[in-house]
């Protein structure tokens, strides 16, 4: 498309947390955004959502770790990370020094270990929100993802949050792997969480042909990529409608602007882009600038107009989008700007 | 890489960064059972340093593979009609390899790199017995060019499953001092493996280090040989990546530090290149239960 259009206000504002725009990376998709900073500027991005950190340093799980899918990816990693110890020493540092903003993921095994954890990264510079991972599919026990449970998600919930400054929002990152998306999102809230991020990996499982066993060391592992973006926009559609003022940070398959699009006009006040990162290591910045030319070519002064857009009742329209039209028809344009008053016109725009 | 540092106002290390680059196929051409893919990728060929690798996109923009392939780099020539070139060999495994086996001049190729660490070179001339195994043989060559710039002797040896499997036999032959080569199948050369017929060409090299490239268990038989005559021996690892950046983790292998605490290190920015004696060959594909954050 060629179409000029109207500068889109992108800031964002995260239950809480002011950003300058809304995209992100996902937690255990850019490590800790230094190996990111040749194709994707971290102070370009909304924030940095780093890879989980646990109390102690992890080494994850055995290799194969990663089976390609149909537009998507099994990975079993493990929650491999140094530590908290040296999270804080080297990784927060860097990222302040780099004008980026953090969301610091962290994930334990047991409420009284998120809740070390939150106190340990309260402090941290950088710091911008606490993404709390209740939903990793990769730990020893399936019984330990606390986010299959909402009893046990709100007591971690509410320990984390008891352990950080209010000004610091803390957002639960929920399964798709559950029967009631809305129970879990509910108890979160309920708990304290100021957000929610949506969606987790789901758990999935690849047999190789030749060998006749699973491809993975851990034998299961997490889908993540375009193959299950449908499922992760059902969850923010459905968490949206029913609670449509907990904020939500949307995850899962997005790879394009138009994807993010989705996700915002679902109900996501922020995104974050992960496995695309794998097969594009600048797709952050991509995604953002494709985003920002969606919601102007839709007409939205700003993407805080566009959250939950999709929700409105039929027959409400706040913009009208300008008909489909092919770029290089300038009389089509014009006539089809002239028709609808509500799309705006930048001073700029030369029909 | 030091902690806190950044890489502006450090012009080698900027120089250094990898960079993502729409290239574009230049030529494909058959070499035995492979494909020699040549690629105009500006900047990438600049900054790259024998033992690196480029990681690229494959099938096209509407592709249903996500991941990048990750491609040890042949040769690399930063300045021509073409603005700098880098060409790799392909062996298809897969889709995606098969996709790239079959790409036209012309077709437009996503590259990232250069990505990983690079061999180490002596700092004094050296005898140096490159040795390579298959289409793993192709980062030798360039490698062998930077020997040589260093004064350093080159001496090739060369294997395969089958004499189709072999690459760059003529071309070691017209550069090297000596070349030998083997096959599985005795289809050409020596029959055997490479780590059978390395004592020998160690003996009658002289050589003073080994620098291998090839599939797992040949490196670690090779490692092995050079160990057994006192060699330093570097080699460049084959692990399945994602992302080839660092920032997947799905390519790692037990590996001791300096500090001999051994770490699930990642083999695209740890490596592709490590010292024979720091991977843990018996525990690749394991997690030791020594290992820093083992679950014990």
């Amino acid at each position: 498309m060629t179409l000029a259009t109207h500068p889109v206000k992108m800031t964002t504002d995260l239950a809480g947390a002011v950003l300058p725009n809304p995209v992100l990376t996902a937690s255990g998709c850019a490590a800790a955004g230094r190996e990111l900073q040749p194709f994707a500027p971290v102070s370009t991005l909304g924030a940095v959502v780093t890879k989980s950190v646990t109390l102690r340093p992890r080494a994850g799980r055995p290799t194969p770790r990663m089976a390609e899918t149909p537009s998507g990816m099994l990975n079993s990693i493990g929650l491999q990370n140094p530590g908290v110890d040296a999270f804080l020493a080297h990784d927060l540092p860097w990222l302040a020094e780099h004008d980026a903003r953090a969301v610091v993921s962290i994930a334990g095994g047991s409420v009284a270990e998120y809740a070390e954890l939150a106190r340990r990264i309260a402090p941290a510079p950088a710091l911008v929100a606490v993404e709390v991972n209740i939903s990793c599919p990769n730990v020893e026990s399936r019984g330990e993802v606390f986010a299959c449970d909402p009893l046990a998600a709100s007591r971690v919930l509410a320990a984390v949050r008891a352990e950080i400054p209010a000004v610091v929002p803390v957002l639960a990152k929920l399964s798709p792997d559950v029967t009631d998306i809305v129970a879990v999102a509910r108890a979160c809230a309920d708990a304290g969480a100021d957000g929610l991020t949506l969606v987790n990996t789901m758990l999935g499982l690849v047999i190789d042909p030749d060998t006749m066993r699973p491809v993975l060391g851990g034998v299961t592992g997490g889908l993540s990529g375009p193959a299950i973006m449908p499922v992760a926009l059902r969850c923010v559609w459905q968490v949206h409608a029913a609670l449509p003022s907990v904020p939500i940070l949307g995850v899962g398959g997005i790879r394009t602007g138009l994807d993010a699009l989705q996700f915002v006009l679902a109900g996501a006040s922020a995104i974050s882009v992960g496995t695309a990162v794998f097969g594009d290591p600048s797709a952050p910045v991509r995604v953002l600038a494709e985003l920002e030319t969606a919601l102007g070519e839709r007409g939205f002064a700003a993407v805080a107009d566009a959250i939950g857009y999709a929700h409105r009742d039929a027959g409400v329209e706040l913009v009208v989008p300008p008909p489909p039209a092919p770029a290089g028809d300038p009389a089509r344009l014009s006539a089809a700007a002239g028709a609808r008053p509500s799309w705006r016109l930048g001073e700029e725009d030369v029909w | 890489m030091t902690v806190g540092s950044s890489v502006q106002g450090d012009p080698v290390a900027e120089r250094r960064e990898p960079v993502q680059v729409r290239g574009e196929v230049l030529a494909r051409r058959r070499v035995g059972a492979y494909q020699l893919v040549e690629i105009t990728a500006g900047g990438i060929a600049e900054r790259f340093r024998p033992g690196q690798f480029v990681a690229l996109s494959v099938g096209g923009p509407a592709s249903a593979l996500l991941l990048r392939r990750s491609f040890a780099v042949y040769r690399a020539t930063p300045v021509g009609a073409f603005s700098g070139t880098v060409q790799i060999v392909v062996g298809v495994h897969g889709r995606g390899t098969e996709w790239l086996a079959g790409v036209r001049p012309g077709e437009p190729l996503d590259v990232v790199g250069p990505l990983g660490r690079p061999f180490r070179l002596p700092a004094a001339p050296t005898g140096c017995l490159l040795v390579g195994g298959g289409y793993g043989s192709a980062p030798l060559f360039s490698l062998a060019e930077a020997l040589r710039a260093r004064e350093c002797r080159v001496d090739f040896l060369l294997g395969a499953g089958s004499q189709d499997r072999l690459f760059g036999e003529l071309e070691a032959k017209r550069t090297a001092g000596a070349v030998a080569v083997c096959t599985d199948d005795g289809s050409v050369g020596r029959p055997g493996t490479v780590a059978d017929a390395l004592p020998d060409e160690i003996e009658r090299t002289g050589a003073a280090a080994v620098y291998a490239c090839g599939p797992m268990p040949m490196l670690r038989a090779v490692g092995a040989v050079a160990a057994s005559y006192g060699l330093p021996c570097q080699v460049a690892v084959e692990e399945s990546m994602a992302c080839g950046i660092g920032v997947c983790m799905t390519c790692v292998l037990p590996v001791v530090g300096e500090d001999g605490v051994t770490r699930m290190s990642r083999s695209c920015v740890d490596g592709p290149v490590f010292e024979h004696d720091r991977v843990r060959w018996d525990d690749v594909g394991t997690v030791p239960a020594d290992a820093l954050g083992a679950i014990s």
